[in-house]
């Protein structure tokens, strides 16, 4: 009744008046409990982190900080090896991603018509799976002798692979390839989902225009779709390569000892060798490698508005 | 010649959509087979029994148990933390903001094995035993961001009239809540929800740094492969990729029918 009688005055404006603190407060007592968590239990390990890094001492007389930075130093030169295959093969992966993934998202995006939503299930559904479980299915795939390598033998892809030094003889499992494949499929989604959100985006009517204006499919591609299209691509080969150039599941599962991933040695000093100190800087020359190289690609492809 | 032309996008985007479904083809097929070894990697002979004596192998249904259980906790807090922290970014403009909404991004900007390292170190120094409740921890931190986001998206394109109204209509700042922005948010937290339930459940990089000695099923999974995988394993993958399927379908069903009655 009152909205009849009242119509300009905004309506909220009264309680705001009678307790204007309170008020002001609010979203910082709905931030609280979340950002403690975070502070707490994300930012806090971080600091531990770094104060271990500069530690030196061992676990039966334990650690203290000594400022030893020359730790960074002797992980950095005696596994950089690791380090610059993880952003290789973590590189590797996104580029696959981009190519495989690209036409699906196009195909849901323009061409599925009442396709759509099964297409997109079939794309999360594996998301809801052990990606543990489905990463072990290569083994099965990629098994000497099975179909799938006698297949890539036939068509000498594996001649091409192993000249690029990506396999081995006439096998898959146990290669970089191997590594590559896995990395590739268990991140797939990532790239699908944002380029997928970005495309639908885009208002088909654009390309009728292009048409219209005798730009060839390629044409329209090149210089409608594409670029309207780079947030979706920017966001992807971030959600890609991030999670990829940290990953040691797929390098321990499907790869050897010579496919050993900067996650692989993380973990092992971390949990098996007890070398807190190396393995906390080697954890933060990763997070720096991924900082650096993700900042100079974003400043490169030039995109703001991320996430 | 010129079909394969018009649509080489189709058959491209429809090779890498087998590319993704293979592997858990694979898994099903290889949930009928009988190995001969330890390892369930070729095949060998049809066979039933894995799925008649689904938790046959010792420690593995107690182990989905405890992920079942700790992705359960992990979610209920992820969902209130995040959805908090999402209504309080949206409806209200505070000095702390960029700084609040950077710590919500670098959790999902880090690789995941920097994060659990460094969560172990916070635990070791504090001298915490490792288990349950350390999973626990780290599973609702890392969930927390992708819940913002989610519930995000949706409290963005709700309009903050229908509140201004239901105020107007002398609800309290509770009942407006309860029976009008909780109800229009519901499809994000939902989303939110189900997407932390997945991470948690599926988490095995954070997981293996803070779990000591405690076994989840993505921890009993890695191990099998070390020492043997039972076809049991291959039951349960199964049978979440269809109730992940069905769930999936009942949620468009029911989306599509609420559309339908709001159009009418």
């Amino acid at each position: 009744m009152t909205v009849t009688e009242a119509p300009p005055a905004p309506p909220a404006e009264p309680v705001v008046h009678r307790t204007p603190v309170r008020r002001r407060l609010v979203p910082y007592w709905l931030l609280l409990p979340g950002i403690l968590w975070l502070l707490v239990f994300f930012a806090l390990p971080l600091v531990y982190q770094a104060s271990t890094s500069v530690q030196t001492g061992s676990l039966e007389k334990g650690f203290e900080v000594t400022w030893h930075v020359a730790t960074y130093w002797d992980a950095l030169t005696e596994y950089w090896p690791q380090f610059l295959r993880s952003l290789l093969y973590a590189g590797t992966a996104t580029v696959l991603c981009l190519l495989l993934g690209y036409p699906l998202a196009y195909l849901i995006a323009f061409r599925a018509g009442r396709w759509r939503n099964i297409l997109l299930v079939l794309v999360i559904a594996p998301f809801f799976t052990s990606f543990l479980i489905r990463t072990l299915a290569w083994k099965t795939i990629l098994a000497d002798g099975g179909p799938v390598v006698e297949f890539l033998n036939a068509v000498h892809f594996l001649d091409v692979t192993s000249w690029l030094g990506m396999t081995e003889g006439e096998r898959v499992l146990a290669t970089p390839l191997a590594v590559v494949t896995g990395l590739t499929y268990n991140f797939l989604p990532f790239m699908i989902l944002p380029l997928y959100t970005s495309l639908e985006r885009i208002d088909p009517r654009l390309h009728e225009a292009a048409g219209d204006l005798y730009a060839r499919p390629a044409t329209v591609f090149r210089k409608v779709t594409l670029p309207l299209s780079m947030p979706g691509v920017v966001s992807g080969t971030l959600l890609t390569f991030i999670p990829a150039s940290g990953d040691y599941v797929n390098a321990e599962l499907l790869g050897s000892t010579d496919t050993r991933m900067i996650g692989n040695v993380i973990q092992s000093q971390f949990l098996r060798v007890l070398d807190y100190p190396t393995a906390a800087a080697l954890s933060f020359i990763l997070m720096a490698a991924v900082l650096v190289t993700v900042t100079v690609y974003i400043r490169r492809a030039g995109t703001e508005d991320l996430v | 010649m010129s079909w394969l032309r018009r649509n080489l996008v189709v058959v491209a985007g429809l090779l890498t959509l087998a590319y993704l479904i293979v592997p858990n083809i694979v898994v099903t097929v290889f949930s009928f087979n009988k190995p001969s070894g330890k390892f369930n990697y070729s095949w060998q002979q049809f066979s039933t029994d894995a799925w008649t004596d689904p938790c046959g192998v010792a420690d593995m249904c107690a182990s989905l148990g405890l992920s079942l259980q700790i992705a359960l906790w992990a979610t209920i807090g992820a969902t209130v933390l995040g959805g908090m922290i999402a209504f309080a970014l949206v409806r209200y403009r505070f000095r702390a903001r960029s700084t609040v909404n950077s710590l919500i991004f670098l959790p999902m900007a880090m690789p995941e094995v920097v994060m659990a390292a460094s969560l172990l170190t916070l635990f070791l120094n504090l001298g915490v035993e490792l288990g349950f409740w350390t999973i626990l921890i780290a599973h609702t931190m890392f969930c927390l961001s992708f819940v913002v986001v989610a519930v995000k998206a949706r409290v963005m394109s709700m309009d903050p009239r229908l509140e201004e109204a239901a105020r107007d209509l002398y609800a309290g700042p509770v009942q407006t809540f309860l029976r009008v922005t909780l109800p229009i948010a519901a499809p994000g937290i939902a989303a939110g929800a189900m997407l932390a339930f997945a991470l948690s459940f599926d988490d095995f990089i954070i997981t293996n740094f803070n779990s000591g000695s405690t076994v989840t099923f993505p921890m009993f999974v890695w191990g099998s492969a070390q020492r043997g995988t039972p076809v049991q394993i291959n039951v349960i993958g199964t049978a979440m990729f269809v109730i992940a399927v069905l769930i999936v379908i009942a949620g468009q069903v029911v989306a599509s029918r609420r559309k339908k009655t709001a159009g009418h």
